[in-house]
């Protein structure tokens, strides 16, 4: 009894120390969703890169603890002006989801310019704070989570008295109500986006220095799951509310500090996924808030701005498609061949996101779950059961259809960026699962001797011929699109994507036609997915993860949203493009973050001009 | 007869704010009623728990025998109701004919919307049944379009966003004639708009007033009102306060008070009408019976 009641006060202590630093990401978050609107992607980075400078600074510059705290403030400071200035401001006026996009693309940009500066590999932090531990009843208490409350709960004052009480709080609560009035009154809009971003970014920095601290560790991809650890917290308080962020970072930790020890480590992730997808449908104005609904939202929220197509005549395009038919016969380099396959299929998810977030404008950020489920689906299905390649392949694209439309299914009375993090969350469910799921999934190990493709019980494994079944299935998948997007049926999705309202009032069923547009997106990806999955003839859980999610976007904003040759050529720029450079292979991500950014401060149309 | 649209004290709070107060309402079929009143007067959030938009906090509305309460929009527009919207809610990336392509929708699902599976398989092969309907169809949204004449014709193909204030409020009308409406909820169809093209909407809707479209309008230029309908309504604050033929609605002291502030309405030019209608809602609105 006695041991229990320690080991519960422990997981409650660990639980509150965690909860801070959540609720510290959390409420940086917080500010910059008041004032711009904005879910800032880009904030994880910014608490990697204070982990990073905190480490730098105490083992590698040996400053004292106090003076790191300064030097992570000052930088990360400047680092949230600039994200302000590159993320934000530009693209004022533009669809909503466009700085989410952006800041993403800086997030790209800062994981892989630390991974450049200090290397993928983890870097031991020591702690500077003495490991003395406070007795407390039979158990203790370590001096660094004193620290950490300390801190978290100083800078939570701090800031709340600056709201409330500062001239210039006065304007960042004025801006949050109503940007437009706020400027009418004379407050310098943009300046009080400058101060918010600085904030928050320094908030995030300090919380990535004592997370360094607190696990003695620092690497590049602490970046990937702080932001969703932060908006779930967020959720739970309310969005944009900054006590409610503290509140919910608080919650969330002891969530997941009681989750772990009831089931395992292993789970740690899924509960803020839960925790996100749940509050979005239940209770998305937070726990302390009962009213069902969502902050006010543009009604559309698509990112289709007005432009003329370049229209590709069609004569072209089957002279473009002959030439990469008959290319394995005149020029069959099996590097060459193996590239271009590699287009080929992620060409096919640039056609799955261009379908749903380009023709029926729901944002998807979770094609990566699609391809996994295709993936595994397929797998087992040769593995466990013998099935030919072929009929697998079938089997596990309607099933991923199926599947992934059911588990998307609650996210469709959500609008535009929700939309986008609903579909995180639940592509993040699904490797969650994949790697809690043992029985079936063989866990964190993974499938292993998935059987090559075949056709007709000849293995296909020779280059030229994984090319030309991965450039018939694209062909196919993009005549299938192409039908698709000029029926009725496409009409429609437009109409969903321009206006739901006016849609609906017109007899269309919404969730009927969003979840067709999911359906054969899923179907699309999963296919993809499944054929991955024999060609790598490895697959696991980190196989399919949000960057892929992320890329396969970028390629469909590139080509032109909607635009299903676009899609195409998206695929290949971004593929091809990073192995012209070998030298800049390492950079891809660098690139990719690059080419996002650009792409939507310059260019949102995309090469081809969305359809 | 029984009235085609019934609707039996409804009554809608946001809130604490009482948006639509215990309102009755009958409209027969082939009937022209209006609705008039002062902004905020709870017009909008009326026409919007019609249309399915929203829904009442008590009461009942009913058109053609069936309750609308608790219904979808997608669901009220398959009877036949169709709206227009205050602000014109066009799609702007869709051709003005996709647009009222659109409007079509409500009638084609009955063959189309079986079953998921078919609908794309209907979209992909495109059986004969399909293409002649889609024929049919698009002929039909052309022919409403040509009753715009030379302002819509011409640009069958442009995106709506290309279009001008006035015309985008032309698609949007043609829009819910493709639906062959049972009943037609017109929210100001012609806000924003000069005289000319006023008198032009007007003649319209007189056109479709002729051919026994049961019509239910909210507008603010009491000249078209007047002239139009079978009937007036009176809301204010949420309540329906008159409910007359035009000509007595027009010496109601409070529609006088509220509209044309103490005086009676002397000549009735479209002109002035829109003038005094700009002032209305500075106008202190009397507190109803």
């Amino acid at each position: 009894m006695e041991q229990s009641l320690s080991i519960f006060f422990d997981q409650t202590v660990n639980g509150l120390v965690i909860g801070n630093i959540y609720g510290l990401i959390a409420v940086g978050l917080a500010v910059i969703f008041g004032v711009a609107n904005l879910i800032n992607f880009a904030h994880g980075s910014v608490y990697m890169v204070g982990a990073y400078v905190g480490w730098y600074s105490i083992m590698q510059l040996g400053l004292p603890l106090p003076v790191a705290f300064v030097v992570v403030a000052v930088i990360c400071g400047i680092l949230g002006i600039l994200i302000e200035r590159v993320g934000l401001r530009p693209l004022h006026g533009s669809a909503r989801i466009a700085p989410l996009l952006a800041t993403i693309g800086i997030s790209f940009i800062l994981d892989q310019l630390v991974q450049i500066l200090f290397t993928p590999d983890p870097q031991r932090f020591e702690s500077p704070i003495p490991a003395i531990r406070i007795p407390i009843g039979t158990t203790s208490i370590g001096l660094l989570d004193v620290l950490i409350a300390a801190v978290a709960i100083t800078i939570a004052t701090l800031l709340y008295v600056f709201l409330r009480y500062s001239k210039l709080g006065w304007a960042l609560r004025a801006t949050s109500q109503d940007r437009e009035a706020a400027q009418q009154m004379g407050v310098d809009v943009n300046q009080v986006n400058r101060i918010a971003f600085a904030l928050a970014a320094i908030l995030g920095g300090i919380a990535g220095l004592l997370v360094g601290m607190y696990f003695q560790t620092v690497y590049p991809t602490m970046s990937a799951q702080a932001v969703l650890k932060g908006f779930a917290a967020n959720l739970l308080g309310g969005l944009g509310s900054i006590p409610g962020a503290l509140l919910g970072g608080l919650l969330l930790g002891l969530v997941e500090s009681y989750g772990v020890a009831l089931f395992s480590t292993s789970y740690r992730s899924l509960f803020a996924f839960i925790i996100v997808i749940l509050m979005l449908l239940l209770r998305p104005n937070g726990l302390f808030n009962p009213k069902r609904q969502l902050p006010p939202e543009p009604l559309t929220g698509t990112f289709i701005p007005n432009n003329k197509r370049i229209h590709i005549p069609v004569w072209a395009t089957v002279l473009g498609g002959v030439v990469a038919l008959s290319l394995p016969f005149f020029f069959p380099n099996p590097y060459v061949m193996q590239v271009l396959t590699n287009a080929w299929l992620i060409g096919m998810v640039a056609l799955s996101v261009t379908l749903v977030t380009g023709t029926a404008g729901q944002i998807s950020l979770g094609q990566a779950g699609f391809l996994a489920i295709g993936a595994y689906t397929a797998s087992l299905l040769t593995l466990r059961l013998q099935l030919p390649f072929e009929l697998a392949l079938l089997c596990a694209a309607l099933f991923t259809a199926a599947l992934g439309t059911l588990i998307v299914l609650p996210a469709f009375r959500l609008r535009s960026h929700y939309v986008a993090i609903a579909t995180i969350g639940i592509s993040e469910i699904i490797n969650q699962i994949i790697l809690n799921w043992r029985p079936v999934t063989n866990g964190a190990l993974g499938l292993t001797n998935i059987p090559p493709p075949s056709l007709l019980g000849h293995e296909i494994v020779r280059p030229q011929e994984v090319y030309l079944f991965a450039f018939a299935l694209l062909v196919g998948v993009a005549l299938l699109q192409w039908k698709l997007i000029n029926s009725p049926l496409g009409r429609v999705w437009r109409a969903v994507r321009e206006d739901e309202v006016a849609a609906q009032a017109y007899g269309i069923n919404l969730n009927y036609y969003k979840g067709l547009a999911f359906a054969v997106s899923a179907f699309i990806a999963g296919l993809s997915g499944a054929f991955m999955a024999h060609m790598y003839t490895y697959i696991n859980y980190q196989t399919f993860t949000i960057p892929l999610s992320i890329l396969a976007l970028t390629m469909a904003i590139l080509g032109g949203m909607g635009n299903i040759l676009g899609a195409i050529v998206g695929a290949l720029v971004l593929t091809i493009l990073p192995e012209l450079f070998r030298d800049l292979m390492d950079f891809r991500y660098l690139m990719y973050g690059v080419m996002l950014v650009a792409l939507i401060r310059f260019r949102p149309q995309g090469l081809l001009g969305t359809e | 007869m029984p009235p085609l649209l019934t609707i039996h004290e409804v009554t809608r709070h946001f809130d604490g704010v009482q948006a639509v107060d215990n309102v009755s309402l009958g409209v027969k079929a082939g009937e022209f009623v209006s609705v008039i009143g002062p902004n905020g007067a709870g017009k909008t959030t009326f026409f919007n728990l019609i249309a399915g938009t929203d829904q009442p906090t008590s009461g009942q509305i009913s058109f053609d025998g069936q309750s609308l309460v608790g219904l979808r929009p997608d669901q009220v527009a398959a009877l036949g109701i169709a709206r227009t919207f205050q602000n014109g809610r066009v799609f702007a990336n869709l051709s003005v004919l996709d647009n009222v392509l659109i409007g079509t929708h409500a009638r084609r699902t009955s063959q189309q919307t079986i079953n998921p599976l078919g609908e794309l398989w209907g979209a992909i092969v495109t059986s004969r049944a399909l293409r002649e309907e889609e024929a049919r169809v698009r002929h039909d949204a052309e022919s409403i379009i040509a009753l715009f004449g030379e302002r819509l014709t011409p640009r069958l193909h442009h995106p709506a966003s290309s279009l001008s204030y006035a015309n985008r409020r032309r698609v949007e009308l043609a829009r819910a004639l493709a639906l062959h409406p049972r009943l037609l909820l017109l929210d100001e169809p012609t806000a924003g708009m000069n005289p000319t093209e006023t008198a032009e909407i007007l003649e319209f809707i007189r056109r479709l007033k002729d051919q026994k479209l049961t019509i239910l309008l909210i507008e603010h230029k009491l000249s078209l009102v007047m002239e139009l309908s079978d009937r007036v309504i009176v809301m204010d604050n949420g309540r329906k306060i008159a409910e007359d033929v035009p000509h007595v609605i027009r010496r109601d002291p409070y529609v006088i008070e509220a509209y044309l502030g103490h005086r009676r309405p002397s000549a009735d030019s479209a002109a002035e009408m829109t003038a005094l209608d700009r002032t209305n809602a500075n106008v202190q609105a009397r507190t109803a019976p």
